[in-house]
């Protein structure tokens, strides 16, 4: 009898978690201390960039906007994602596409607070964090958060 | 790398939800801890071996994938290995439970593992690559 209460609960759970999940996915929502929302950053605090940068030396600037993609080995919506932000980078002037491996820099997927892969922040030309997508992201959910 | 087909490890993990929903629902506790076993046995294949190699695939490879069109994306085969490494450890927890007591201990993570396998065969979720990167965090933090 408990096994079956078990079962339901677990099932209940899981498709719960799941369809919670699936509406969450790939969506942009401004960070907290980036500013008041995707358009307009407010506050100019200590640009995601220059943690990125420290981590990524060789990395480059969007002119338009930067898409820093947080990835790891044991992550399959990470090469999806690739493939999307690879092909906006692509397609879009100014816009730049960074990967990077979150297991070999654990002390910047902190300081960015980066909670699972991949994970997705689209950055300014300054550098400073517009908003943040945990998920693979769809292209238009994409392009529809990039700055003008 | 090679690549493999996505539909297969959620093949496997459809045949795992209900290997362990049979575990629960049975009244016996011995029938219970010998089909947790079985299943942490297929659980073992997967992440010693490949998740290329456990017998869910080779059916899924023989049977059911020349039924089906070409995939139009391939995966990386590591995600699914590492989850299958998880799914051992709750295997192991539940057929101890079940096997030597409690066997409230044995329903506890055969229902996690459960939930972890629905979560895999219907939405194509990895709960354990998704905790990976946590346990990661949470490690260099008690390190």
């Amino acid at each position: 009898m408990t096994g079956i209460v078990v079962l339901a609960v677990a099932v209940m759970a899981a498709l719960g978690f799941g369809l919670y999940r699936r509406t969450r996915d790939g969506r942009f929502a401004a960070d907290a201390a980036a500013g008041d929302g995707p358009t307009t950053p407010t506050t100019p605090t200590t640009p995601a960039w220059t943690a990125i940068l420290a981590a990524h030396p060789d990395g480059e600037l969007g002119e338009r906007a930067t898409l820093v993609q947080f990835s790891s080995a044991f992550c399959a919506p990470c090469r999806a994602t690739r493939v999307v932000l690879g092909g906006i980078a692509e397609r879009e002037a100014g816009v730049v596409h960074l990967e990077v491996d979150a297991e070999k820099h654990l002390a910047l997927v902190r300081a960015l607070d980066v909670r699972r892969t991949p994970t997705t922040l689209i950055l300014d030309a300054a550098g400073r964090e517009l908003g943040r997508a945990a998920g693979a992201p769809r292209r238009d959910q994409v392009l529809a958060a990039l700055p003008a | 790398m090679t690549g493999i087909d996505p539909r297969g490890p959620r093949f496997t993990a459809a045949v795992t939800a209900l290997i362990v929903a049979a575990a629960l629902v049975i009244p016996s506790a011995n029938l219970s801890a010998l089909l947790m076993f079985i299943q942490g046995a297929f659980f073992a294949v997967g992440a010693y071996a490949g998740v290329q190699y456990t017998p869910t695939a080779v059916l899924f490879r023989r049977v059911i994938r020349p039924r089906l069109s070409p995939p139009t994306e391939l995966e990386d085969p590591r995600p699914p290995q590492f989850a299958q490494g998880i799914g051992l450890v709750f295997a192991v927890v539940s057929v101890t439970g079940y096997a030597i007591g409690p066997v409230l201990l044995g329903q506890v993570a055969a229902g996690l593992a459960f939930a972890a396998a629905l979560l895999n065969a219907v939405f194509g979720f990895c709960l354990g690559c998704e905790l990976y990167l946590r346990g990661l965090r949470l490690k260099e933090r008690l390190a």
